[in-house]
């Protein structure tokens, strides 16, 4: 696992509450995760601070899952 | 009671009459006060009076690039802001059936547009401490109406909505969201009036007197205070009982 993805994955645990083994590639934050509307807002945040990107809204409607993130952050911090 | 020490508060309107006022107690009470407004001069000797923890950020609300930078501004200033009173205000008044698309817009822009992109813009700082307070000044003629004031009257019921909706969405971060709706105060404007227009004011209140710029400062306090906690989505009416809602 690269470490955008470990970075990205201590982020989604703390923040949400769950195990680790639950943050999978196809995990969705809202429907598996368990995050709500705000939540979500709030992991963008998150990502955009430890990553120090600027993800736009429309681009953040896009990362529904661990991996559409893992991805988005890979792309734009390379 | 009412310890705000530590917190840092954003006042707009601070060179007014009410948002001065708001800025003394707020201060008074252990706050940091970041005072904005249009005119520098009142909002300096404010600050000459309060002497420590307070910065003067001066602010054209009806300038979009001006209102974007004031929260970064505050937040340099200050390190966070945990307090936000959105108190500015303008009035244009003008028979509906006269009213031009400016003056409709320019009241709708600094009282409203304003006031939502200044929310917006504390918000992420208020996320992550897990505590916020937003208190947004609108008007006792938001909820009554007031004829020659559509435009006002609309811009201050809408600060209503905007805030009850904002205030669903956060509360389970910590940050409470309400409006203090004030009535017939004494400020500059008011000692304009003749003794006959504030005769004829003074009949539609109980209490028989016009308000002072304190006790509106007093509800945003209270609001602000940690003490408020479990109060959001409401509107503090402080009238003198002329409209009881």
């Amino acid at each position: 696992m690269s470490d955008v993805a470990d970075r990205v994955k201590k982020i989604v645990v703390e923040h949400l509450g769950v195990e680790e083994d639950k943050v999978t590639d196809s995990a969705s934050f809202i429907d598996d995760l368990g995050a709500d509307s705000l939540d979500t807002v709030e992991l963008v945040m998150a990502f955009e601070e430890e990553f120090g990107i600027e993800i736009p809204d429309d681009a953040a409607e896009t990362i529904q899952t661990f991996g559409d993130a893992v991805k988005f952050i890979d792309e734009a911090a390379a | 009671m009412f310890d705000l020490t530590g917190k840092n508060a954003l006042i707009t309107g601070a060179s007014g009459g009410i948002g001065g006022e708001i800025a003394r107690m707020l201060h008074g009470a252990g706050a940091t006060v970041g005072i904005s407004g249009t005119r520098v001069e009142p909002l300096q000797a404010l600050a000459d009076d309060l002497g420590d923890r307070v910065h003067v950020l001066p602010c054209n609300l009806s300038d979009p690039e001006a209102v974007e930078a004031l929260p970064k501004q505050a937040v340099e200033a200050m390190g966070s802001v945990d307090i936000l009173v959105n108190n500015a205000g303008i009035t244009r008044d003008n028979l509906f059936m006269r009213m031009s698309d400016d003056e409709w817009q320019s009241v709708i822009d600094v009282n409203l547009t304003a006031t939502m992109k200044l929310c917006k813009g504390v918000l992420r700082g208020m996320m992550k401490a897990r505590w916020g307070r937003i208190v947004n000044i609108s008007s006792v003629v938001g909820a009554t109406g007031n004829p020659g004031q559509g435009n006002y009257a609309a811009s201050k019921a809408g600060m209503v909505g905007m805030s009850k909706s904002l205030a669903y969405e956060v509360a389970s971060r910590g940050i409470t969201v309400n409006c203090v709706a004030p009535g017939f105060i004494t400020t500059a404007m008011t000692d304009k009036l003749t003794d006959d227009q504030k005769d004829a004011i003074l009949k539609q209140v109980p209490a028989g007197r016009m308000g002072d710029a304190g006790e509106i400062a007093s509800a945003v306090l209270y609001l602000a205070s940690p003490e408020a906690a479990y109060v959001t989505g409401t509107t503090l009416h402080v009238n003198g009982g002329m409209a009881m809602l």
